[in-house]
């Protein structure tokens, strides 16, 4: 029997301090996560510099806890993994710090990871069929982006987005109606209620690459909305809005999306990150790719939003390519995806 | 006892070895580098160099405060990792009770001042006290606080005492202070400390870390937090807008 590789993966990219062990990318012995949510919900949304603050305080007491739920003791982790980007870059030094100081002091590997690399692979979790090649949706507050998965660790971007994140828009939508932080969970629940063909709101198509997107466009032609019926006077149905403005969303990414598919011919598609736990996404998503025959894999929504177990995933890959990064990994708040540090090749 | 000590808050990186009667390693920079990138690969050079056993360490101290929110979450991070690790315990060391250290056992009052921008400078005051044993205390006149420099100016004039000045503020003191002596010819000494004596260091910091030992401060490693004595920018912002 192949040995097992039990990693220890931290991540603090945002407002999630979180700790986890893996077992051989797959198998979660522990998933502790510490979230802020209530504290930046008082600021209409993340903090930096109270997000830094706060992991801080947590990050120990997150990692005994992973230890401790695993029923492990350091000796038995073979590799500590950590993310080091992207994201704000006071919160992942945080991580990045105390990663890098416990895999020195125990002498184990240590693995940096990216973030969105981990999103991914969070599908690796529920769904043992799961293997490169793929296509994979990342979507949520900060990203974008459709990429190929080519091979384990080997990623290509197709599209991304060229101003907002489809979260952000998600999140400034949320605030324009007064639904507050964090808009996505918020607009998810009204949307329920609301009729999605009751206002047309076209999605900006970018001319020069059919697979990039852009929801700023979006964003203002809803803002636009409620201007103008706040100067009329008018009342405005709030769940009729959301829902109309989610299913343009929604139709942006489902439609590029099937097109990658349809062009390549792909036949598995996994999407990722916080806004893949959005109940109209998957339904649209799961119902485009049925029609193909295209199997669809998504993260239960507690793997979508930020967490150690992704990056765990995620670590087990390098780690069996060999990565291993040194003492001076710094944090890096706007690595791209398939951008890496190179680590020591052991 | 041997001590760790990590010092991280401004500018200057340093980290030190320091056993109870001798000074194992100290390693200090100050570059342009973040500490993010400095830090770890320091401790591991001096391990290295003085085939140091990681375990035999006692104690990680580290610097907690005031000073750049970030590399005092860096030196922080550090230590906290380091601790959990090993399985010990660790002590936060104020930073200018460190930097102060740097004139141990001085019959002058010290004053350290860190840039704190906006016109302000984190500060504290302190003496050294003989002890019985033949060691001396350091006695803090002035906690460590954030203070606009012309009100801390008003209040060295105003005590009258000469004052030792170190730290990496005491360019803008040393300026508001020759401006307003033209101005109002107060009788007061401001001592500047040279280049080699006036900016941080683990040894300073490993040595106030063993009179916090002895006063029992020892805590935990999950217990270990920055003292930033300044609140976020976000913070402060709702706190004015409540006003």
């Amino acid at each position: 029997m192949e040995k097992e590789v039990k990693i220890l993966a931290i991540e603090s990219s945002c407002d999630e301090t979180a700790a986890a062990v893996v077992v051989n990318g797959r198998r979660v012995l522990s998933n502790v996560i510490n979230t802020q949510i209530a504290i930046h919900t008082e600021y209409g949304g993340v903090v930096p510099e109270i997000a830094s603050r706060k992991h801080i305080e947590n990050i120990n007491p997150v990692v005994i806890k992973a230890l401790s739920d695993a029923n492990l003791t350091f000796d038995d982790i073979d590799a500590i993994a950590v993310t080091y980007g992207p994201g704000l870059i006071g919160a992942l030094l945080v991580g990045v710090a105390e990663a890098k100081a416990l895999a020195w002091a125990l002498d184990k590997p240590l693995v940096g990871v990216h973030h969105i690399e981990g999103h991914i692979s969070a599908n690796y979790i529920e769904n043992p069929d799961l293997e490169p090649p793929f296509a994979s949706l990342v979507v949520s507050g900060g990203h974008t982006h459709l990429v190929m998965v080519e091979e384990y660790g080997k990623y290509s971007i197709i599209g991304r987005t060229r101003d907002d994140a489809a979260g952000e828009a998600f999140d400034k939508v949320a605030r324009a109606v007064g639904l507050g932080y964090p808009g996505g969970p918020k607009i998810d629940k009204l949307a329920r209620e609301g009729n999605p063909d009751a206002i047309k709101f076209p999605v900006a198509k970018v001319s020069d690459s059919v697979y990039d997107f852009s929801f700023s466009g979006l964003k203002s032609a809803v803002l636009n909305y409620l201007n103008q019926a706040e100067m009329k006077g008018e009342e405005v149905n709030r769940a009729d809005l959301v829902a109309s403005f989610q299913k343009s969303v929604v139709d942006a990414l489902v439609g590029h999306a099937m097109s990658l598919v349809d062009e390549k011919g792909l036949k598995k598609f996994a999407i990722a990150g916080g806004v893949a736990s959005n109940s109209a996404l998957r339904e649209a998503m799961s119902k485009a790719c049925e029609e193909r025959g295209v199997k669809f894999y998504r993260p239960s929504p507690g793997l979508c939003t930020d967490n150690a177990v992704m990056i765990g995933s995620a670590a087990y890959y390098e780690y069996l390519a060999g990565t291993r990064h040194s003492w001076d990994l710094n944090a890096q708040a706007n690595l791209q995806l398939g951008e890496k540090v190179e680590g020591v090749k052991r | 006892m041997r001590i760790l000590s990590i010092e991280s808050s401004a500018t200057t990186a340093s980290i030190a070895i320091l056993d109870d009667d001798v000074l194992r390693a100290e390693y200090t920079i100050n570059y342009k580098k973040t500490h993010s990138q400095t830090l770890l690969p320091m401790i591991d050079e001096i391990f290295k160099m003085t085939e140091t056993e990681k375990d035999s360490i006692d104690v990680v101290a580290v610097s907690e405060g005031p000073g750049s929110f970030t590399g005092l979450r860096i030196g922080i991070a550090t230590a906290k990792g380091i601790a959990l690790a090993l399985g010990k315990k660790t002590v936060g060391v104020p930073t200018l009770e460190a930097l102060a250290s740097n004139y141990y056992g001085t019959e002058l009052k010290i004053c350290p001042i860190m840039d704190a921008r906006r016109e302000h400078v984190y500060n504290a005051v302190y003496h050294y006290e003989k002890a019985a044993n033949g060691h001396y205390n350091l006695i803090v006149d002035k906690e460590q606080r954030l203070i606009l420099i012309d009100d801390l100016l008003d209040e060295l004039e105003a005590d009258g005492s000469s004052v030792l000045i170190l730290g990496d503020a005491s360019g803008l003191i040393r300026d508001k202070f020759e401006k307003r002596q033209a101005d109002k010819a107060k009788e007061i000494e401001l001592i500047y400390a040279p280049a080699a004596m006036n900016s941080l260091k683990a040894s300073s910091l490993a040595l106030r870390a063993q009179a916090l030992i002895d006063e029992g401060k020892l805590m935990d490693s999950s217990d270990l937090k920055p003292d930033y004595l300044r609140p976020s920018q976000a913070e402060r912002e709702r706190a004015n807008a409540s006003l």
